[in-house]
């Protein structure tokens, strides 16, 4: 290819941003820049190649941060398309603070990464990119908010990342303009800091170019093409090139650009105006390397800039934009707003209230985007191997870019990234988030949820009822309180009649929430009667083959074995390479070549591509999403059995109807219900699966016959509690990519004794052999106080005497045990600092604590789940499912 | 009344508190004028802030009792009145769509007096507004008996006809007008007898005159109506009446005046008649949007030129220099056309005779008794209307019938956007922007939360009477409400608060585009 020199000169300068025109501050370093030849900076002169192997569509910070690192991973032939110049979209306009301070683990760390990256690129391209480690400051005006972000300095210490929860005359010493008067305290993040984004873009983009990425400005993707399944060629305006990978970190466009491809592609984003504002300097100037101030109470932020400051916010009505779509030109010629900006301008004089007589420079409207969840998109999309997404930042791509740009590279280098990143997957959503009129109302939420307080349980509001139940307004009419999933409405609990339905809405807290007792007596119901669960949510497929096709295929995916007598389930893994869970399953075979697939709620699209790509192009071989299908009620008890027997005058007794097993009989009037004996909690019961049409006189006539047995109705967070007490893990919470079975004490579910070869049999052989370097575990909270303590709720930090061992995934409250339990992965080092091989010795020989928030609470750590404690006269031996996904 | 006028425009242009002393001594001193048009410049940011900077921080609390903003509401709202035209079938067939009014005291009793009435014998509706002056008897006299006499000036000779044959047989009377009050509008029930007999004879002249088959023509009917009520005040003072109190009342009706601004709006005629200085102004949309105000009515008063040059030309040219004097009719009468006000209309022999005959406490009133000086050719008033006929267009949103109490505080241009960013709820703020100019944090929050306040207040009122009062007495200098200076207007006593402002009433019409553009 071309050399890196010839690259170098294909790169006009990034646009400077017109505010740095005016301000001489760094005049010194503008000459310097611009002193560079470039070419392409009118009609582009040089043609574009003919083939690549990726191409990147997008030149802010995400795509070149993306094309650096597929560089450094040693790829060549790496295009760049920027449809105006680089860093002309969002990231020219963004505010350059990079703080590690997110709300996932996964989050901070690829800010952390960032942040290094940025800090060394200088160094690496010669190029300034404004980095000054300034530290963040962020304030608490109340207890509650305190209370977050001492578990967010929890989470971050397991990180390795510093950080210190100070008081609010620390903050005036760090930051004298900062009003602490009605702080409550403060989290100190001294690793953050602030760049310039347009030379950050600039300088990634030099390096990109010195390792032989080709970088093409003016030049805009029209469409991708797409052959079997695979990108083959991007089609531009000034011709195509053929390529195996493409890359769509188009930002703001990401959305349209999707939608232009040849066959649709789904990135759920929408635009939303987002204003900050720059002053001139202040009589005495801000020092460069005085902290950030991030005050979420009052919705904004500030960074000093040039001796003034730069403030913005997340105001409570944000302005959603581009949602018919718009082109590249509207960006630059955003409206200023100042009476959109007022609250967030009074918050800043409240927070500094020495700004007053300070003189403004300008409103900056800097669209941003927002996706459903609050979280960015990335990865392969599922339909078409080869096309990847970066993009949906949030309003954080900057902190973003390095940590995400690394590891889409290793994701499109090594089929995934280093790191978990199932919740950042784009494989999370499906077409169902595609809907315009959707993304426009959830962003409007998406927004100022950023800044917001978010406690355990909360729930999105808007965008909701879109997936029902047809038992919906049976069970809402019945005080059901919903929470959603993968845009499915699932009932949380059920409030009783009489109770105070406003206060129950009002259940915001970090300690004991005031459902506390429904649930309790829900979970009571579901010990001593019989319960009855909607859990239509979760994901159905049906596998069929005219010969044993549908049978080889799941042998190879699935870890358990599965030639199986006809009728029975079977609970397995379905694992990667690395003997890690890409999806958790239960599997039922129906008939000699036809299998019933249930998976967790949001394995819709990933479980389906996941399948898919293993798939050989047989036409006898069928898969098929019959979720829409079927509605399915979960009936949890002792008594469940004989609600059953009544309805069908078939005996369900479990010499008649054993564990893990499948019939298709009639229930009431409706034939052909599939009854399975399973109830994905470790309690005795059944789980039916009804074609929709019949969910309504089912659940109808289950109701009225269980009346005489105690029957009632229960919501999710019993079944939680339900499943954790019995140490059941969940896939996407507890589970991940990363995961083997070894791990979780599921050894007994992989089948090594059969001779047939599955995804990930060497992995788990080789692991079996080391032995394990980190462990599922069960935490028994000790000397934890229900009433008046925080409650856990997941990432807390585990402590084995004294030393940081590990991170809980969930956490519930065991009625049954009246403790907390947490479950959560133990890993240890050796004193060379290689993992070291966790034993069951060194579990149980070791004092526990859980951190909440900075508080450590003693706890007993578990290998396997009290069975003993729940030992009930009327259980049936082998109903006893050791273990199962839950909260599908 | 001028130098009452005078000191509210100094009031107006600055704070009160602080030139509260020097108004009063300097009322005759001509002002800036700049301070008081300021309603009509485009507002820059600049502009808005440099008078920000001299007049808006510096002022020393005057009195620190405020009342709440609950407080000032119930004060604005205690006259508040609306009627909605109603509707058939859903529809709203009239070129009305009804009408909101409010008044504000500042003297005690209240001098203006409004009226609404629909006519019910031929169609249209009726809207007057009228400003007393040396009392409220005229005014009252006005908002009970003039839209009889314009009602039965409209009718025709068989609806005359029909009506004198009822009286005359004793048959119950087909109404004449269906009146729109609010309760603290009322009539006098000691009089009715009397204004009845008056309007009784008025009606069998017409039909004298009047030629079956003809319909009576709006702007001749009008003047009719307006010159024969102002006789009949006249001559009933004249006569007097047995009845002692009533005997008294008539002379106080004719003794004080009022002026009266009135509409007649039948489809999509508009007829504005007007004497004296109150004033009809159109709100007309215009294509973009925005509100721009079309005077219907000329004012009586020594700014009209041409009513100058009228009523010198009415007296010799000896009496040139003293007909008007210091802007006043015989340097003494703001309106240069008003009812009552006999004593610039009689001799000075009727009215010493009819002072002499009539009641004793009429002798204990100075004003009464008084002559006005160069009084030589009399009558020197009048009360014949103007008449305006206007065909009401799409555009022709509504129409803001006010007291000069209105007119005097807010430019009509004002008036007319405040109204109709009120009744369209659109709210046309400029958006704000800093440009090049020097503007600091501070001063952008106060002017933002200003804005934010004028919106607010926009939906406090769901009367654009009442709206139009809030902003006529609580404007600062950029036009926004100033809740302190609404508070300090609001309570100021009895006696204080005519000099700082005078009463206010106003009606706002709206229209129903649709009807007429349909016409």
């Amino acid at each position: 290819m071309r050399s890196g020199a010839w690259s170098v000169r294909t790169l006009s300068p990034v646009l400077l941003p017109r505010w740095f025109c005016d301000a001489g501050a760094r005049p010194a370093r503008l000459r310097g820049q611009r002193s560079v030849r470039f070419l392409s900076t009118d009609p582009p002169p040089t043609a574009l190649p003919a083939h690549a192997r990726v191409v990147i569509c997008g030149g802010g910070v995400v795509g070149t941060s993306v094309a650096y690192h597929l560089a450094r991973l040693g790829w060549t032939e790496i295009v760049l398309l920027e449809q105006g110049r680089l860093g002309a979209g969002t990231t020219r306009f963004c505010a350059g603070i990079v703080s590690v301070a997110k709300p996932l683990s996964i989050e901070s760390k690829m800010a952390d990464y960032s942040n290094a990256l940025y800090e060394r690129l200088e160094e690496e391209t010669g190029v300034k990119t404004g980095f000054v480690q300034t530290g963040s400051l962020c304030l608490a005006q109340n207890q509650d908010r305190f209370l977050s972000l001492k578990r967010l300095a929890s989470r971050l210490k397991v990180l390795g990342v510093s950080c210190d929860v100070i008081k609010p005359k620390d903050v005036a010493q760090l930051h004298p303009l900062v009003n602490i008067h009605d702080l409550v305290g403060a989290l100190h993040l001294p690793g953050d800091s602030v760049v310039s984004p347009p030379d950050v873009n600039h300088a990634l983009a030099v390096a990109a170019a010195a390792h032989g990425v080709q970088i093409y400005e003016h030049t805009s993707v029209n469409q991708v093409l797409v052959k079997r399944g695979h990108v083959t060629a991007v089609e531009t305006d000034r011709g195509s090139i053929e390529c195996e990978y493409f890359v769509n970190c188009a930002g703001q466009w990401a959305y349209e650009l999707g939608q232009s491809s040849e066959v649709k592609v789904s990135v759920p984003l929408h635009g939303c105006e987002h204003f900050y504002l720059l002053t001139k300097p202040l009589s005495e100037p801000t020092r460069p390397e005085s902290p950030v101030v991030i005050d979420m109470d009052g919705r904004i932020y500030a960074r000093a800039w040039h001796g003034g400051i730069l403030s913005g916010g997340f105001e409570k009505n944000p302005k959603p934009i581009f949602t018919e779509g718009r082109n590249q030109l509207e960006i630059q010629n955003m409206q200023e707003d100042w009476d959109h900006f007022e609250p967030m301008l009074s918050a800043l004089l409240r927070r500094m209230p020495g700004l007053e007589a300070c003189e403004i420079q300008q409103l900056v409207n800097c669209p941003e985007s927002f996706t459903p969840d609050m979280r960015c998109l990335m990865g392969e999309t599922p339909g078409i191997y080869g096309y990847f997404v970066l993009a949906g930042m949030n309003s954080s791509g900057l902190s973003f870019a390095g940590g995400a740009g690394k590891y889409l590279a290793e994701w499109i280098t090594y089929g995934y990234p280093s790191a978990n990143v199932w919740p950042l997957d784009i494989k999370r959503f499906g077409n169902l988030q595609s809907s315009r009129t959707f993304l426009r109302h959830r962003v409007m939420e998406v927004m100022p949820l950023l800044y917001e307080l978010k406690v355990p349980r909360w729930d999105f509001q808007t965008g909701r009822q879109l997936r029902t139940s047809p038992l919906y307004d049976r069970l809402d009419t019945q005080g059901a309180r919903w929470m959603e999933k993968h845009g499915f409405e699932r009932a949380k609990y059920f409030v009783p009649a009489g109770k105070d339905l406003l206060a129950l809405d009002q259940s915001k807290t970090f300690y004991k929430p005031d459902w506390f007792d429904i649930v309790g007596a829900e979970v009571k119901c579901c010990k001593e009667a019989v319960c009855v669960i909607d859990m239509s949510s979760f994901t159905k497929f049906e596998l069929t083959s005219a010969g044993d096709q549908a049978l080889r295929l799941l042998q190879r995916l699935c870890a358990n074995d599965l030639d199986v007598p006809v009728g029975h389930i079977v609970h397995t893994g379905m694992l990667n390479e690395r003997g890690g869970y890409e999806n958790d399953c239960s599997v039922v075979r129906l008939s000699k070549n036809s299998f019933f697939i249930i998976s967790p709620t949001d394995q819709q699209v990933h479980c389906w591509s996941w399948i898919k790509k293993h798939m050989p192009n047989d036409p006898q071989l069928h898969l098929e999403d019959v979720s829409w299908k079927y509605t399915a009620l979960n009936l949890i008890g002792p008594r469940a059995m004989d609600v059953l027997s009544e309805l069908s005058y078939v005996s369900m007794t479990p010499e008649h109807f054993p564990s893990l097993f499948c019939k298709e009989m009639s229930v009431g009037y409706a034939n052909g219900i599939r009854v399975m004996s399973m109830t994905h909690t470790g309690e005795p019961g059944f789980m039916l699966y009804i074609p929709i049409e019949y969910a309504l006189h089912v659940y109808n006539e289950v109701m009225s016959v269980g009346q005489k047995y105690g029957i009632r109705n229960a919501g999710y967070y019993a079944l939680r509690s339900l499943r954790i007490e019995k140490f059941f893990a969940f896939w996407g919470q507890d589970l991940d990519s990363f995961t083997t079975p070894l791990e979780c004490g599921r050894e007994f579910r992989v089948k090594f004794d059969k001779d047939t070869d599955f995804l990930g049999r060497d992995a788990l052989l080789r692991q079996r052999v080391e032995g394990v370097t980190r462990r599922f575990v069960m935490l028994v909270l000790e000397d934890h106080d229900t009433e008046l303590d925080l409650w856990p709720w997941w990432g807390e930090p585990i402590y084995r005497s004294g030393e940081l061992v590990g991170v809980t995934t969930s956490s519930a409250y065991s009625y049954t045990l009246e403790r907390h339990v947490c479950l959560g992965f133990l890993s240890h080092t050796n004193s060379d600092g290689s993992p070291a091989v966790i034993t069951p010795d060194f579990i149980n020989r070791g004092d526990y604590e859980v951190d909440i928030a900075g508080q450590k609470f003693p706890a007993k750590a578990k290998l396997y789940p009290f069975s003993s404690l729940f030992a009930q006269q009327k259980r049936r031996k082998d109903d006893m499912e050791l273990s199962n996904f839950q909260s599908k | 009344m001028a130098a009452t006028s005078q000191v509210f425009r100094v009031i107006h242009g600055w704070r009160f508190g602080q030139v509260l002393v020097p108004a009063i001594t300097c009322q005759n001193c001509s002002l800036s004028p700049h301070l008081c048009t300021y309603a009509t410049q485009p507002h820059s940011f600049v502009q808005r802030w440099r008078h920000q900077s001299r007049g808006y921080r510096t002022s020393p609390p005057w009195h620190t009792y405020y009342l709440t903003p609950p407080q000032v509401n119930s004060i604005l709202k205690a006259n508040e009145y609306n009627f909605k035209v109603p509707e058939f079938d859903g529809k709203n067939l009239s070129s009305i769509m009804g009408f909101d009014s409010n008044q504000l005291p500042a003297n005690a009793p209240i001098e203006d007096r409004r009226s609404a009435a629909t006519c019910l014998q031929t169609r249209g509706m009726l809207y007057g507004v009228f400003d007393g002056h040396a009392g409220c008897a005229c005014a009252q006299a006005l908002s009970e008996r003039l839209f009889y006499y314009i009602a039965i000036s409209l009718l025709s000779h068989e609806t005359l006809t029909e009506l004198e044959n009822a009286v005359e047989s004793g048959r119950p009377l087909q109404p004449i007008l269906q009146w729109h009050k609010h309760p603290n509008d009322y009539f006098s029930k000691e009089a009715s007898k009397l204004y009845f007999s008056s309007l009784r004879t008025y009606w069998q002249e017409l039909l004298d005159l009047s030629v079956p088959g003809e319909q009576p023509d709006v702007a001749e009917a009008l003047v009719s109506a307006f010159k024969r009520l102002d006789n009949d005040i006249s001559l009933e003072a004249q006569v007097g009446d047995p009845n002692a109190f009533l005997h008294y009342w008539v002379l106080r009706v004719a003794f004080s005046g009022a002026t009266a601004c009135v509409a007649h709006i039948d489809g999509n005629e508009l007829h504005v008649a007007n004497t004296g200085d109150g004033r009809a102004v159109l709100g007309v949309q215009e294509p973009d949007g925005s509100f721009s105000a079309l005077t219907l009515t000329n004012d009586h008063n020594a700014q009209n030129e041409s009513e100058v040059q009228r009523v010198k030309s009415e007296h010799p040219l000896s009496e040139a220099k003293t007909v008007v004097k210091q802007d006043r009719l015989l340097g003494l009468l703001m309106p240069f056309r008003a009812f009552g006000d006999v004593k610039f209309k009689w001799s000075i022999e009727l009215q010493r005779r009819v002072l002499e005959s009539g009641p004793d406490q009429l002798h204990e009133n100075e004003h009464a008794k008084f002559i006005p000086p160069n009084y030589h050719t009399p009558p020197y008033l009048t009360a014949a209307p103007e008449v305006t006929r206007h065909r009401l267009r799409p555009q022709d949103r509504f129409l803001v019938l006010g007291s000069d109490g209105l007119w005097e505080t807010l430019h009509r241009q004002e008036v007319v956007r405040i109204v109709g960013e009120h009744l369209t709820g659109v709210h046309q703020q400029q958006p704000v922007s800093v440009g090049g100019f020097k503007v600091t944090l501070g001063q952008m929050q106060g002017l933002l939360q200003e804005r934010k306040a004028r919106i607010s207040s926009t939906f406090e009122d769901q009367n654009a009477a009442t709206h139009l009062i809030r902003h006529a007495v609580g404007n600062n200098e950029f036009g926004l409400v100033d809740h302190e200076r609404l508070s300090k207007m609001l309570s100021l006593p009895e006696e204080l608060a005519r000099m700082y402002r005078d009463d206010i009433t106003i009606i706002i019409v709206q229209f129903n585009p649709h009807v007429i553009g349909g016409q």
